[in-house]
């Protein structure tokens, strides 16, 4: 089973050279660190840089660069600054090649459900519906069941959704699978020291599992 | 040249009135116009609508215009971070109206560029569509649905930029930038403050973001505190 460092080590290795990468709040943005060397890719934020690079060293935060999670960054050299119409121009006219985010429900057809719970506070889906309906790639990082125990992969989402038919990938602490364009859930690889049988458990859309399953090679 | 600039952000806000639409430009606490919330708070004008990214923080950005019950309705795309927008708005004091962030940029845009809609597929199949016309366009070899959401109309833009000048011309500085420059092309009356203001032919005009035509009125802040949300580091070494 991988812990959140292990599904961003994982996410990593799908993030090829000359991506241009929106990594969403959470676990998305721990794949930043797991980038191979000699993988040249260019992060995007939402609220307008192309090329964004580390926090900052103390003492040299600047009020004006943060990333859309609002936290102080940096900008490596070639990164550029833009508006946020342009920042979702490029998101919609799929410039922007991958986008990671978290969920809190999947259905076997695609649908995302990340933005609100019913009954509790809601704080808004940022840019997450325009990331989901425009990106041509998207993989969705996150638990396999939720705190009570329950499925996150489902047969139709539960929540108010996101998106609709957009979730390309999930990776999760037990499994890698890919959403069908017919739909349905096929487990493509194993954490280390899963068994198919505990990830059918924890899957409760419709999964198909072809042949032999290797495990993850992080 | 037209001279655009006006005394103080008083002086700027001076027709602002009840039940009015407000542009208020910045991403979280980034590139918020400051000194005309303060002025608005001083003012004291009730019933806005504020059409802004965010909702700031408790004691700053449009926190302080929601403290003082000065707001009855945010569209916004991210609200959290607000103890008291949450009371609010569990309560009903406060309309929340929650549109994507692409959107919401978008919106402006299609105002500033004089287009009363805009068609985006962001929200098909979800909340966001209810009650809006969807088309299906075959675009690119890719057939989607689209939402038609109509261009804001605003009576007021709120701006911030670093530098402008006399004329109205704006740059504004890195992420800071975010929604200023679409909002200041969307409002009816648009306000811009700055950090820095100069005469005219000191801007070069090959860096400006926002030509003047777009902007009303301009003055130099008097300060800016320039909060942080979250402040992150790394170590050295």
């Amino acid at each position: 089973m991988l812990d959140k460092n292990g599904i961003a080590k994982r996410i990593a290795r799908e993030v090829k050279d000359g991506m241009y990468v929106n990594l969403g709040i959470g676990i998305p943005t721990l794949v930043a660190n797991y980038i191979p060397e000699g993988v040249n890719v260019v992060l995007q934020s939402e609220n307008g840089i192309l090329g964004m690079g580390p926090f900052p060293f103390e003492g040299e935060e600047d009020a004006d660069l943060i990333n859309a999670g609002k936290q102080t960054v940096t900008l490596l050299n070639g990164s550029s600054v833009f508006d946020s119409a342009m920042s979702f121009g490029m998101i919609r006219s799929q410039k922007v090649n991958l986008t990671i985010l978290g969920a809190m429900e999947v259905s076997e057809n695609g649908d995302i459900a990340n933005w609100k719970i019913p009954g509790k506070m809601v704080k808004g889906m940022g840019g997450a519906m325009d990331l989901v309906a425009s990106a041509k790639n998207i993989i969705v990082a996150m638990q396999h069941v939720n705190k009570a125990g329950e499925s996150k992969l489902l047969a139709k989402c539960e929540l108010p959704l996101t998106g609709i038919k957009c979730v390309k990938k999930i990776v999760t602490e037990l499994a890698v699978l890919d959403v069908l364009p017919e739909g349905g859930f096929r487990l493509l690889e194993r954490a280390p020291g899963v068994s198919v049988e505990q990830i059918k458990n924890a899957t409760a859309g419709k999964l198909l599992v072809e042949g032999d399953i290797p495990e993850m090679v992080l | 040249m037209i001279n655009r600039v006006v005394k103080n952000a008083e002086e700027a806000v001076k027709d602002i009135t009840d039940n009015m639409t407000l542009l208020v430009g910045g991403f979280g606490l980034c590139g918020i116009p400051e000194n005309c919330i303060s002025a608005l708070v001083k003012k004291n004008v009730k019933n806005l609508t504020c059409i802004s990214n965010n909702a700031g923080v408790d004691d700053f950005g449009l926190g302080l215009l929601l403290q003082t019950k000065q707001i009855k309705k945010m569209i916004s795309s991210y609200v959290g971070e607000n103890a008291e927008f949450e009371r609010q708005m569990l309560s009903g004091e406060l309309d929340v109206e929650l549109i994507p962030q692409g959107t919401l940029a978008t919106r402006c845009l299609a105002a500033g560029y004089g287009m009363p809609v805009i068609y985006t597929p962001a929200g098909v199949g979800t909340e966001v569509a209810i009650g809006k016309p969807v088309r299906t366009f075959t675009y690119n070899g890719e057939t989607k649905e689209y939402l038609e959401e109509k261009a804001f109309e605003a009576d007021f833009a709120i701006v911030k930029a670093w530098k402008g000048d006399t004329a109205g011309n704006l740059i504004f500085r890195s992420t800071a930038r975010n929604f200023n420059p679409m909002m200041a092309m969307a409002g009816k009356i648009t306000i811009a403050e700055v950090e820095e203001l100069v005469e005219v032919g000191q801007l070069d005009p090959d860096q400006i973001h926002t030509p003047g035509i777009y902007v009303h009125r301009v003055f130099q802040g008097e300060k800016y505190e320039k909060r942080i949300e979250q402040v992150t580091v790394r170590k050295r070494g």
